[in-house]
Formats: structure tokens, C-alpha cells, sequence
């Protein structure tokens, strides 16, 4: 048996996406840029998933840049509003402790360039409020930037709430939606979102490949120069078969939103009951508030790597904050930022879903994780100094 | 996995001398939980070699492998010559480390160590002290 619980990290290509892709792998060739009536097959089909990206979001055409995928969309999207914040004298960003490394790394980028930026700290499920982000803003605020969903505790922000609020302060609001992007509803017109970022690979389309809306009237800065696609913004041929295998599988994925997100928040619910019943374990995140696929745990005394590999023995593919899974020194800095503390943080598992895992998976998950919880404990000595009353269990 | 050898798993799936010895004559643990692994080693020690050995290990895949490997290695052994392993003979016998995973095989070498310097207070043994370098600071092994 195995179980793939790790959506987070990638989907299987649905046979919709995969469909979508094969005429232009093997037929459609041209380049959207030419001329001639091969190059125009090709712009016809990216004119077509532009649109169909662009009606999921409720935005226009020309709003959507096709980008390598969300951490090159995060990028764009944050160096543009920095470059107009910086035309105004206004070089303020707020952010979050949790977001995604695409957007840290290139806030912190941005710092060396003279930015300045706000970090707000999360509550202890993971959630940052608009009053947060409204106490923040500046005068010289030029850009907020809030993920729509956390990729590791699944914790949803009240994304349409700091959107009207950036809407009504005058301020950029850009969200990094690639969790959320065919998982949650997303309207850019209803939640004032100016700019978004969303990547094919996870929801069921291709790896390389992904989409930055922006607003009319934002103007973009290059992250890649050279010829005149995406209006000028973004040079490279397109990845014409990459591109409309994206917009059928987030088409097909908006259309049934409702129904994998119910399916799969039973599926969730089922492994968030049984897990709490391991003796000094948590879930990580809001037990609500969260992407209908996630599941994260922290188990003290045992440490996450060993927990994969012993999982994945047993046909579950899943995943840590653990430092070693991470190769640095600090487990998650989404977990640190919770609260765990750095001991516990090490013992993390991520389970994500999708809406091919059945109930008969979870339960299968239900069987195999807590003995080996059990036996990782029985060989540790941490767990035993709890065991013994010589250190405090924090769960 | 591709990131461990077959060896590596091996030791991690079926690791030897799981466990802990009552009134062992050593007891050595280093590393710590906020660092991501802890290794505590137990020593039978019987005129001058090691009878009996067991490890309990908080941590990682090769951190669980190491502590097997070290234990295999030194177990029968003379003090002396277990505590001339290296953690790069830990290394070598599991048929190697990812680079950022070396950290481990050098805290399995600290914990025998650390044994032995425990051996060595409790009898009253005189010994050098500066080969005992444990820094007690994970950052130390992880520059490896």
C-alpha cells in the first residue's frame, strides 16, 4: 500500500491537466510569438488559459502574468511594490513571521536594499488579524503581503478582511495564494486583493509552472528581461503546454471546490481525532480555520526525520518541520512562530491531502503512526527524562 | 530513501543495542532536544573492556544509525581502543553520510567518549582530560 500525504509539497497531475498538456507536447508546437499559423495555434491556446486562469479569479485577462511558478510570482509581486512604494519616497512593508521563503527571502532582500520591514507575529493557531496589519501600516507603508493559507499548519487569514482595509488605506495588498489556489475560494474583486500569487503543481497541474495576478494599473517590474511575452514583464517563450494544462486543472479544480474541500476536511477531521488520542502530541494550527487538506501534529519526544522514514516504510508519504528535514539548524520558523518550542518543533509531522485519499487511508494512517510514535519514544531519551518527571512534558 | 545507503537504513530500521543497562559503569549523553538530537550511551565495563553497550537516541535517521554503528563498533572492545573511534570510521562503516548529516556520526563519537570520561569519575581513574572535547554546543559539530 502506499498513501501519498503530501500534497503540500505536490500533487499528482490530475488526467484533466495531463490531457490539456499532451496536444502541445505532441502537435502544437509553434511559439506564441510568431507569425505564422503554427506560432498562432499556440497564442490561441495561451489566450484561452488565460482567460479560463482569470474567470477563476475573478479578474480580466490582461491581469494574469504567467509566471515558473509561485515562488517567481512572489518575487515579481513584491518587488514591484517595492519599486512603486520606493518612486513615492514610501520603503515600509509589512509582512508575516510565517509566510513562505520565497516571500522572507526576498523581503530580506529587499531590507539590504534599504527597505524596511514589519514582520507580525502570529497567534498561536497561526493567524495574523486585520487589527494587526491596520496598527502597522505606516504612512510610508507601499505593500502588505499576508499568505492566503500557511503551507505547514494549513491556518487560513482573513485575507478579504486586510484586503478592504489595504484597499481603504491606500495600500498594495499582495497574497501568496499557492496553497489556497484551487483548494479555497478565491475572488480578487470581493476581497481587494491587488496582487496574488498561485502555482500549478498544487492543485493536480504540472511542476515549472504558475501565475501572478496583478491589478490593472500595477505596474510590474521585470524578475526575467528579454523579449516582449507577458506584455513585457516576464521575457522567456511560454510554456504553452505547461500554461494550459494549469488553467484546465484550476478550472476543473474550482469547479468541484466544494466538493473535494468537504471530502477532504472529513478525511482531515477523522486523522485530527484519532492522532490527539497519542498520549503528549498537538495539532498544530486552528482546528477550524484550516485548508481542508491539512493535518499537522507535533509529538514530543521524537523527532520528525525518523518519523518519515519509518512512516514511508510503511507505504505514508508525509512531512516535518524538523530541522533535519529542513537542513538547517532551526526547525520550522512557522512552528517557532506558534510557539512551539524549538524540542517539541522537532517532532512534527505534516500530513496533506487530497481528494483521492479515502477514509480507509486515514485509518489505515490511524494504525501504522501511533505505534511508531511508540517505538521512536521507547528508544529516546528524551522521552524517557519526561517519563522519569526529570523535565516537564510541554504537550 | 536515496539520502542513506543501504547500510544507513539497515541501521536505522534494525538498529543494535537499542536500550538502556541498569547500574551501567558509564553513562555518557550529548547533544540537546533544541538542537534536534540527543545520543546516551551505556557501558558494562569489566577489566578494561566493554562487555555490554546500549544507546537511546533523539534524533534523526543518521543519528539513530551512527549511535547503532558506534555501539557495534566498540563493543568487546579495549577502552583505549574504543576510544580511539572516529566519527569518520563511524562514517566509512555505514558507507557514508549526507555532508549535512556528518554532525551525527561526530555525536555518536562524543557519546562514547562522554561514556568513558563517566567510567573514568566514577572509578576515580586519572585520564587527559583534553581529549574530551565536547562542546555541548551543536553549531561545534554541525561546522564538521
Amino acid at each position: 500500500m502506499r498513501i501519498y500525504a503530501d500534497n503540500a509539497a505536490t500533487t499528482k497531475m490530475s488526467r484533466t491537466a495531463i490531457d490539456a498538456m499532451l496536444p502541445y507536447l505532441d502537435g502544437v508546437y509553434g511559439n506564441p510569438s510568431s507569425l505564422h499559423t503554427v506560432g498562432q495555434e499556440a497564442a490561441e491556446a495561451l489566450l484561452h488559459a488565460r482567460e479560463q486562469v482569470a474567470s477563476c479569479l475573478n479578474a480580466t485577462p490582461r491581469e494574469i502574468i504567467f509566471t515558473s511558478g509561485g515562488s517567481e510570482a512572489d518575487n515579481q509581486a513584491l518587488v514591484s511594490a517595492a519599486a512603486l512604494g520606493a518612486k513615492k519616497g514610501k520603503k515600509h512593508i509589512i509582512s508575516t513571521s510565517i509566510e513562505h521563503h520565497a516571500v522572507l527571502h526576498t523581503l530580506q532582500a529587499l531590507e539590504k536594499q534599504g527597505f524596511e520591514v514589519t514582520l507580525l507575529p502570529v497567534d498561536s493557531e497561526g493567524h495574523v488579524t486585520a487589527d494587526q496589519v491596520a496598527a502597522a501600516i505606516r504612512d510610508d507603508t507601499c505593500l502588505v503581503s499576508v499568505m492566503y493559507a500557511n503551507n505547514e499548519i494549513g491556518t487560513i487569514e482573513p485575507i478579504a478582511e486586510i484586503g478592504k482595509l489595504c484597499r481603504e488605506k491606500g495600500v498594495l495588498f499582495h497574497t501568496d495564494a499557492v496553497q489556497a489556489a484551487g483548494h479555497l475560494p478565491i475572488d480578487v474583486q470581493a476581497q481587494n486583493i491587488d496582487m496574488l500569487s498561485m502555482s500549478a503543481h498544487k492543485f493536480y497541474g504540472p511542476k515549472g509552472v504558475g501565475a501572478l495576478y496583478a491589478r490593472r494599473g500595477i505596474v510590474l517590474t521585470n524578475v526575467i528581461y528579454g523579449g516582449a511575452q507577458e506584455r513585457g514583464k516576464r521575457a522567456g517563450t511560454e510554456n504553452v503546454a505547461g500554461i494550459v494544462s494549469m488553467a484546465a486543472a484550476l478550472e476543473e479544480a474550482c469547479g468541484n471546490l466544494e466538493k473535494n474541500a468537504a471530502h477532504m476536511t472529513r478525511v482531515r477531521d477523522t486523522l485530527i481525532e484519532g492522532l490527539l488520542k497519542i498520549p503528549h502530541s498537538a495539532l498544530n494550527g486552528s482546528r477550524d480555520n484550516r485548508l481542508p487538506g491539512n493535518v499537522n501534529f507535533c509529538f514530543e519526544g521524537i523527532e520528525g526525520e525518523s518519523l518519515l522514514l519509518l512512516l514511508d516504510a510503511k507505504g505514508i508519504c508525509a512531512s516535518s518541520g524538523s530541522a533535519c528535514t529542513s537542513g538547517s539548524l532551526d526547525p520550522s520558523h512557522v512552528l517557532l512562530a506558534i510557539g512551539r518550542k524549538h524540542e517539541v518543533a522537532h517532532g512534527s509531522l505534516r500530513l496533506s491531502l487530497c481528494e483521492e485519499n479515502t477514509m480507509e487511508e486515514a485509518e489505515y494512517m490511524l494504525k501504522e503512526i501511533p505505534p511508531i510514535v511508540e517505538y521512536l519514544r521507547s528508544m529516546s531519551p528524551v522521552w524517557k527524562a519526561l517519563e522519569r518527571g526529570e523535565q516537564q512534558h510541554l504537550l | 530513501m536515496a539520502l542513506y545507503t543501504d547500510t544507513v537504513m539497515d541501521h536505522f530500521m534494525h538498529p543494535r543495542n537499542v536500550g538502556s543497562i541498569e547500574n551501567a559503569d558509564g553513562v555518557g549523553e550529548v547533544g540537546n532536544a533544541k538542537c534536534g538530537d540527543i545520543m546516551k550511551i551505556y557501558l558494562k565495563i569489566d577489566d578494561n573492556r566493554i562487555t555490554d553497550v546500549k544507546f537511546e537516541t533523539f534524533g534523526c535517521g543518521s543519528a539513530i544509525a551512527s549511535s547503532s554503528m558506534a555501539t557495534e563498533m566498540i563493543k568487546g572492545k579495549t577502552i583505549d581502543e574504543a576510544l580511539a573511534l572516529t566519527n569518520k570510521e563511524v562514517v566509512d562503516a555505514l558507507g557514508g553520510l549526507p555532508v549535512h548529516k556528518l554532525h551525527c556520526s561526530v555525536l555518536a563519537e562524543e557519546a562514547v567518549k562522554s561514556a568513558i570520561q563517566d567510567y573514568y569519575e566514577k572509578n576515580g581513574i586519572e585520564y587527559d582530560k583534553t581529549k574530551f572535547p565536547c562542546e555541548e554546543c551543536c553549531e561545534s559539530c554541525r561546522m564538521v
